[in-house]
C-alpha cells in the first residue's frame, strides 16, 4: 500500500497565493471595481486639543453633489468600541488631537470629494496640548480621569528590597524609544455598501474582520446579522490594520447608509501616517541588583508609555511590555510599575511586538550596562541568567517545557562568529588606516505566544473545517493573510491532520458571513492559537471519514462520494472546535500571577557593522538570528517573517523617526520617513531553533512578532564595540555619533 | 487623444492629458496590478516599463508617453503559465503580501547583472516592508538569467518568422 | 490645466515667451509630485519632452555638451562623460534610485535648483556653463552663477536650459572626490555632498584644487577661500587643518529635518582633510 500523501508540514511549500499576487491578479481593496460608487474624503481637526466651536460649508461650492456624512448621521453610538468606548468615530466637540475625523465628504469623483474639503471652515477653540509623557504625568491638563492614565500594573516577585541589600553592585539605567510607523506598502482602505436586504457590508484592508463587525454593530445598532465584514487581500499590516480599519469602515459605511451608493475610503500616503497609529514611545527605568558573579538578585523596574489621545489597545500593550519587562532572565526579587498615559497626538496602537520591544530595548542594554560594571562578557552575564526549564518567571510561572533560550543563545554565538570578531574589531578599531569602526552586538529575548493571561479563555475563539457536497475541503477561520502566509500554513496543517495532500485543502475567505469567530490576527497566535484549533478540526473530520468511508480517500472524486453520506442532504458538513483552556494554567488578572502566556518563544540575535569614520553613517554587514519557535509548519515562510521583523527592528533603531512636534507628525511621507531599503538592509542568516510545544500544532508556538523585539538594542551594543559611545535611545543617528565623537574630541 | 501600447495593444487615451500614467492604466485601463503606495516616486509598487525602461508610473504624465511602449505586470506570465523570474519568486518566497511585487517584477525583469549586491543596488528603488528583502534578492539572484532569456525570446522569434516565411 | 507640448526647441521657445508663467516639464520627477497635491490646478505646462535636440550628448572641441533633456541614466552610462567627468557620471548614479534616473533629467535637476542637487558639487568643480536660450537668443552662464537662492535660479524669463557644457580638463587631476552623504543608502536627499579635483606639481606643491559642496548653503558653493590656501603650497596635516577651518568663510550649513549644522560642517570638514591627505575613501 502506498504511504498517504502528507500535507508537508515541516516543508518550505510555496505560498498558495503567490501566483495570483505575481501576475496582478491579486485583488487589493483599491483593486475592485465599484460601479456608481462615490469616493469618500475625511476632514479632520487642524489643532491638537480644544473644541470645535463651528464648522460652515462654503456656499459657492455644489455640495448638491456630494454627500456629507456627519456624527448626526450616526444610527446607534457615536464611537468606536475596541477595548473601551472613547473614541468618537466622527467628533462634533470635544477636540482630542490633530487629524481627528470630523466628518465624510462623498463625491463620485475621487479629487472633488479632497477639493471639498477645502471648502469646509472649522473654527475652534484651543486650548493647550499635553504632548509629551512628562507633560502628561505632571497633570498639566486632565484629558482622562483624574491622572491622565489609562492603566497601570504593578509586578512584584519576592521583596525588592531584601533583593537589593546583599547586592555587590546596583546599575541604574533609563532607556527611551520613538514612534515607529507601521509603513504596511498599501496604504489603509476600506468599501462599504449596503446590500437590498439591509445588510451593512464593509470590504478591505484590515486585519480584524470580528473586531470591525463588532465596532460597526454598536454605530449602527444592528443585529449582528446585519452587519458583514469581509477582509480583501491585504498589503501588509504589522498591526497598523487592528484597530483602525474599524474607524475607516464606520466613516465608509456611515456615506454608504446616507447616500445609497457603495463608497470607497481609500487613505493617502499622508493621511495614512498622519492619523492612524504607531508604536507606543516608551520611558523604561531600570534599577538592578547583582552579585559579583553576575547573578540578578533584583529588578526593580518602571515603564511608561505614551498612548496618544484615546485608549485604542494601549492597556494591552503595556500589559505584554510589563510581562516581558525582566528580559528572559531570572531573577528572585523583581518589581515592574508601569503605566500608559493620554496626550494630544493621535492614539498609538498595535504594532509588530506590541510592547514587547520597548521592553526588551531597554531590558538588553540594561544587561550590556551591569555587564559592563562587572567586567564581564555581556553574553556571558545573559547565558548565568536566562530562562531554562524550572524557572520561575516574575509572575510566579515555572516554565515546564519548551525553553530554547540558551540553545538560541549558543547558536548564535557559535554561527555568528562572535566572540572571533569581538578580537578581530577591537584590533581593526586600533588600527589607523581603515574607513570605518566595525563592531558586532548580541541581544536575547523572549516573546509570550497568543494573549495574555486569561485572554485566550475569553476570546474562546473558534475555527473549522468543512466538507462541501462537492468534495472540496475548507478551513474557515476569520484569521487573515497579511503576507505572512496564514493561509498556506492552515492548508499545510489541515492537509497534515486529513493525511491529505495540501492541494485539497482551500481557505475560505475570510468574511464574518462564512467563517466563525477565530479572534483577531495578533499577538503571534494565528498559528499555534488558530493552528491548532484547525488541526483539532481536521482531526474531526478525518475521523468521520474513516467512519464512512473506512479511510480517507485520496482524491476529489473520493471525498465528493464520502461527501454524500457525510453531508446528509446539506451544502456541506462543517466540523467546528473552540478554544479550550488547558487545566493546568490558572491567571489571576487583578493580582497579575500565574501563567502569563501557555508558551514562550526565544530568539538571539548578532548584528554586524561598521560605522564609516567620515561620515558616521552605520553600514550593516551582516545579521544571524537564531530563533525557537517550537516548530516550523513552513521553514520558508518562518525565515520570511523573521527576515521582515528584523529588517524592521533595524530600520527602528537607525532611521526611523516620526517626527512629532506639537502633537502632529511632521514627516508623514515615505520620503521623509524613511524605512530601510534593499541597500540599507544586510544579508541575513537565518537559523531556526524548534523546541516542540505540546500545545501547539506539530509543536509550533508563536513567531511574528519576535524578530522585532530584540535587534535594536543589538544594533546599540554593536554601534558600542565599535565606537565606544553607549546611547540609551534610538534611532542611532549618524549625528548622534558624530556628536559624541566632537564632545570627546576624539581624533579621527 | 494621446496613443500608445500597453502590453503590446495599441491604447488610446481622451481625458486630460496630465492624469498620472498610473490612474490611467489602473482607472480607465483595468490593469490594477500596478500599485500605488505612495503617489511621489518613493515607494516603487507603481513601476511600469517605458519604452523598455523602468520608471514610476504615479511620476508620468499619460501625455508623456503618447507614441512610447508601456508594459505592466500583466504583460509577465499568467497564474498557469508563469515566467522564470515570476517561479523564481514563487519558489524562494519573494512575496509576501505581494503589494510591492508586480512593481518590483518590471524592475527585475530589467536588470543586467543579478548578483546579490548588483540586485540590492538595481532594486534599491523598491520599498518592501514585508521580507526584509533577503528572500526578494535570492529570487532574482536565482531566476535564469534576464538577457539569456530575452535573447533565447528573440531567437525563437525570428526561427518562427523564419518557418513562416517557409 | 493645460499641457503645451512643443515638438522642437523652436516651438518651445516660443511658446514660453507667450506663456511666461507656464511650467517647464522635463522627466515630471518633482513636478508629478506637485501635481498630486493640487498645486498645478489652473496652471499651465511646458512639456519639453518632444523637444529632440535637447536630450543629445555631444563632443565639442572645447568640450562636452549634455542636452538639458539628458536623463541620468543616460549621464551615468554615457561613455565620454564617465572617460572625462566621471565625479559627474558618480553624482548620476547617486541621484534616487533606477526609476528616477530614468525620468529626471540633468536639466530639470538644475532648474529646480534645490541646494540638494546631486549633480551640482560636480558640475561646479568641472564649471560648467549653462546654456540658456530664449526669443532673444542663447547665453552661456556660469554654473556657479547661474542660481540666485533656494529654489531660485539667473534665468530670465521665457529662458530655458538648452544644454550644460562642461570643458575638458587640460590635464588629469591626481585627486578626484565625489561623496553623496545621504539620508539612507540609497533613495536619499543628502545632507552633505562633494566634489573635489586636485592637481599636483612634480614639486608636490598644489597647482590647483576645486572643491564643492551641495546642501551646505542655499546653493552649492565652491571652497574659494580654502582653494586659494592650498594653493602652491604642499599638503600635510597641518595645511589639511587650516582648509578644514577655511571651509567655513563659504558655507552657511542649517539644522533642518534631515540633519544638523554640528553634522554637516564636521563631515564636510572630514571629508575635505581627507580629501586632501588622500588618507581613506578617496578615489
Amino acid at each position: 500500500m502506498p504511504r498517504p500523501p502528507a500535507g508537508k508540514v515541516g516543508a518550505g511549500v510555496a505560498r498558495v497565493d503567490a501566483a495570483l499576487k505575481l501576475t496582478g491578479g491579486a485583488k487589493y481593496i483599491d483593486d475592485y471595481r465599484l460601479p456608481g460608487c462615490l469616493h469618500g474624503a475625511t476632514l479632520r481637526t487642524a489643532i491638537a486639543h480644544g473644541r470645535i466651536r463651528k464648522v460652515s460649508f462654503d456656499p459657492a461650492f455644489p455640495w448638491d453633489q456630494c454627500c456629507v456624512a456627519r456624527a448626526a448621521d450616526i444610527p446607534g453610538a457615536n464611537n468606536v468600541l475596541f477595548i473601551e468606548a472613547d473614541q468618537p468615530l466622527l467628533t462634533e466637540d470635544k477636540v482630542m488631537h490633530p487629524m481627528q475625523p470630523i466628518l465624510v465628504v462623498g463625491h463620485p469623483d475621487r479629487a472633488q470629494a479632497y477639493e471639498a474639503l477645502k471648502h469646509i471652515t472649522v473654527e475652534y477653540e484651543e486650548e493647550e496640548p499635553v504632548l509629551t509623557i512628562a507633560e502628561s504625568l505632571a497633570g498639566k491638563k486632565l484629558l482622562r480621569g483624574e491622572d491622565n492614565v489609562f492603566k497601570k500594573f504593578l509586578i512584584e516577585k519576592g521583596s525588592v528590597e531584601e533583593g537589593f541589600a546583599p547586592a555587590d553592585r546596583v546599575v541604574e539605567g533609563e532607556y527611551r524609544v520613538p514612534h515607529q510607523e507601521q509603513a504596511y506598502i498599501e496604504n489603509h482602505g476600506i468599501a462599504a455598501w449596503v446590500e437590498k436586504d439591509g445588510t451593512i457590508t464593509a470590504h478591505g484592508s484590515l486585519q480584524c474582520p470580528y473586531y470591525v463587525h463588532k465596532a460597526l454593530v454598536k454605530i449602527f445598532a444592528r443585529p449582528p446579522e446585519q452587519i458583514r465584514v469581509i477582509n480583501a487581500v491585504t498589503g501588509g499590516a504589522f498591526g497598523g490594520k487592528e484597530d483602525y480599519p474599524s474607524l475607516i469602515a464606520g466613516h465608509a459605511a456611515l456615506l454608504a447608509l446616507k447616500s445609497g451608493r457603495p463608497v470607497k475610503l481609500i487613505y493617502d500616503r499622508h493621511e495614512d501616517m498622519a492619523a492612524t497609529t504607531k508604536r507606543h514611545p516608551a520611558v523604561v527605568r531600570h534599577r538592578t541588583a547583582v552579585s559579583r558573579d553576575g547573578r540578578l538578585l533584583a529588578q526593580d523596574l518602571v515603564i511608561i508609555m505614551d498612548g496618544g489621545a484615546f485608549a485604542t489597545c494601549s492597556g494591552v500593550v503595556l500589559s505584554r511590555g510589563t510581562l516581558h519587562a525582566t528580559g528572559p532572565y531570572e531573577c528572585p526579587n523583581v518589581r515592574v510599575r508601569s503605566s500608559v498615559v493620554a496626550t494630544n497626538t493621535p492614539p498609538n496602537g498595535a504594532f509588530r511586538g506590541f510592547g514587547v520591544p520597548q521592553a526588551i530595548f531597554a531590558a538588553e542594554l540594561q544587561m550590556e550596562r551591569i555587564a559592563a560594571a562587572l567586567g564581564l562578557d555581556s553574553v556571558e552575564l545573559r547565558r548565568r541568567n536566562a530562562w531554562k526549564v524550572g524557572t520561575v518567571t516574575s509572575t510566579g510561572q515555572v516554565l515546564k517545557e519548551s525553553v530554547g533560550a540558551l540553545k538560541c543563545l549558543e547558536l548564535c554565538v557559535q554561527k555568528s562568529g562572535y566572540t572571533r570578531k569581538r578580537k578581530e574589531y577591537a584590533a581593526w578599531n586600533r588600527s589607523k588606516g581603515k574607513p570605518t569602526w566595525r563592531g558586532i552586538g548580541f541581544a536575547l529575548c523572549h516573546h509570550g505566544a497568543g494573549f495574555t493571561g486569561s485572554g485566550e479563555v475569553m476570546l474562546a475563539s473558534r475555527a473549522a473545517v468543512s466538507l462541501a457536497k462537492d468534495g472540496r475541503i475548507k478551513v474557515l477561520a476569520a484569521a487573515t493573510d497579511l503576507g505572512q502566509g496564514a493561509a498556506t500554513v492552515f492548508t499545510q496543517i489541515a492537509a497534515q491532520a486529513l493525511g491529505l495532500p495540501a492541494a485539497l485543502v482551500e481557505v475560505e475567505v475570510p468574511d464574518t458571513a462564512l467563517v466563525p469567530n477565530s479572534g483577531p490576527t495578533v499577538a503571534s497566535r494565528t498559528t499555534m492559537v488558530i493552528g491548532r484549533l484547525i488541526e483539532r478540526a481536521a482531526a474531526g473530520l478525518k475521523a468521520e471519514l474513516v467512519k464512512a468511508a473506512g479511510r480517507v480517500p485520496q482524491d476529489r472524486a473520493g471525498l465528493r462520494k464520502a461527501a454524500r453520506s457525510l453531508c446528509d442532504g446539506g451544502p456541506a458538513r462543517r466540523f467546528e472546535v473552540q478554544y479550550e483552556k488547558p487545566e493546568d494554567i490558572t491567571w489571576d488578572d487583578q493580582l497579575y500571577r500565574g501563567e502569563a502566556y501557555g508558551v514562550f518563544s526565544y530568539a538571539a540575535v548578532a548584528v554586524d557593522l561598521e560605522v564609516d569614520r567620515l561620515t558616521y553613517e552605520v553600514k550593516l554587514r551582516k545579521v544571524t538570528t537564531a530563533q525557537d519557535i517550537g516548530k516550523a509548519i513552513n521553514p520558508v515562510l518562518a525565515k520570511g517573517q523573521i527576515m521582515g521583523g528584523t529588517a524592521q527592528a533595524l530600520g527602528w533603531a537607525l532611521l526611523e523617526y516620526a517626527d512629532f512636534r506639537g502633537g502632529w507628525m511632521r514627516n508623514s511621507q515615505l520620503t521623509n520617513y524613511l524605512i530601510p531599503t534593499f541597500a540599507d538592509t544586510p544579508p541575513m542568516d537565518v537559523l531556526l531553533v524548534e523546541e516542540p510545544y505540546s500545545r501547539g500544532p506539530y509543536g509550533a508556538k508563536g513567531l511574528g512578532e519576535m524578530p522585532m523585539d530584540l535587534s535594536a538594542p543589538a544594533v546599540v551594543a554593536a554601534v558600542h564595540d565599535a565606537t565606544g559611545f553607549w546611547f540609551d535611545s534610538i534611532p542611532v543617528l549618524p549625528e548622534r555619533i558624530c556628536a559624541e565623537f566632537i564632545k570627546a574630541e576624539r581624533p579621527l | 487623444m494621446i496613443a500608445f501600447t500597453v502590453n503590446g495593444r495599441k491604447r488610446s487615451f481622451k481625458g486630460p492629458p496630465f492624469k498620472r500614467l498610473l490612474d490611467v492604466l489602473r482607472e480607465d485601463f483595468g490593469l490594477t496590478a500596478t500599485k500605488e503606495g505612495c503617489g511621489e516616486g518613493e515607494c516603487g509598487a507603481c513601476t511600469v516599463l517605458l519604452d523598455g525602461k523602468p520608471v514610476t508610473a504615479c511620476l508620468v504624465p499619460v501625455c508623456q508617453a503618447q507614441g512610447r511602449k508601456v508594459e505592466t505586470a500583466e504583460s509577465l506570465g499568467r497564474p498557469g503559465r508563469l515566467n522564470p523570474l515570476q517561479r523564481s519568486f514563487q519558489e524562494n518566497a519573494g512575496v509576501q503580501c505581494g503589494f510591492c511585487t508586480p512593481g518590483l517584477l518590471m524592475s527585475a525583469s530589467r536588470l543586467k547583472k543579478t548578483d546579490p549586491e548588483a540586485v540590492r543596488v538595481g532594486l534599491a528603488g523598491h520599498l518592501c516592508r514585508c521580507t526584509g528583502y533577503m528572500h526578494i534578492v535570492e529570487s532574482v539572484s536565482k531566476a535564469p538569467s534576464p538577457l539569456r532569456e530575452r535573447s533565447t525570446a528573440a531567437l525563437r522569434g525570428r526561427r518562427a518568422l523564419a518557418r513562416r516565411k517557409r | 490645466m493645460t499641457v503645451l507640448r512643443p515638438r522642437d526647441a523652436a516651438e518651445a521657445v516660443a511658446l514660453y515667451a507667450a506663456r511666461p508663467a507656464a511650467l517647464p516639464l522635463a522627466g515630471g520627477t518633482d513636478l508629478l509630485v506637485l501635481w498630486t497635491t493640487g498645486a498645478l490646478n489652473g496652471r499651465t505646462v511646458l512639456d519639453l519632452s518632444g523637444v529632440k535636440e535637447w536630450r543629445s550628448i555631444r563632443k565639442t572641441v572645447t568640450g562636452l555638451s549634455i542636452g538639458s533633456l539628458a536623463t541620468h541614466a543616460e549621464l551615468r552610462g554615457d561613455p565620454a562623460v564617465r572617460r572625462e567627468f566621471p565625479l559627474l557620471a558618480a553624482a548620476a548614479a547617486a541621484v534616487g534610485a533606477e526609476q528616477i534616473q530614468n525620468r529626471g533629467t540633468l536639466g530639470g535637476n538644475i532648474a529646480n535648483a534645490s541646494p540638494a542637487g546631486d549633480a551640482f558639487p560636480a558640475l561646479a568643480v568641472y564649471e560648467a556653463a549653462v546654456v540658456a536660450v530664449s526669443r532673444k537668443g542663447q547665453r552661456s552662464i556660469p554654473f556657479c552663477e547661474f542660481f540666485a537662492g533656494v529654489k531660485k535660479t539667473n534665468l530670465a524669463p521665457g529662458e530655458l536650459i538648452a544644454s550644460v557644457v562642461l570643458p575638458y580638463l587640460e590635464t588629469r587631476p591626481r585627486r578626484q572626490l565625489f561623496r553623496k552623504v545621504g539620508t539612507r543608502a540609497a533613495m536619499s536627499i543628502s545632507k552633505t555632498a562633494a566634489a573635489g579635483l586636485l592637481w599636483v606639481g612634480p614639486d608636490r606643491r598644489v597647482r590647483e584644487l576645486r572643491f564643492a559642496l551641495g546642501s551646505m548653503a542655499p546653493t552649492v558653493r565652491r571652497l574659494r577661500a580654502a582653494e586659494g590656501l592650498v594653493k602652491g603650497k604642499r599638503l600635510g596635516r597641518e595645511l589639511a587643518a587650516e582648509a578644514c577651518e577655511l571651509l567655513r568663510r563659504d558655507v552657511s550649513p542649517i539644522e533642518d529635518a534631515r540633519s544638523t549644522a554640528e553634522y554637516r560642517l564636521h563631515v564636510s570638514q572630514n571629508l575635505l582633510a581627507d580629501f586632501l591627505l588622500g588618507t581613506q575613501g578617496s578615489h
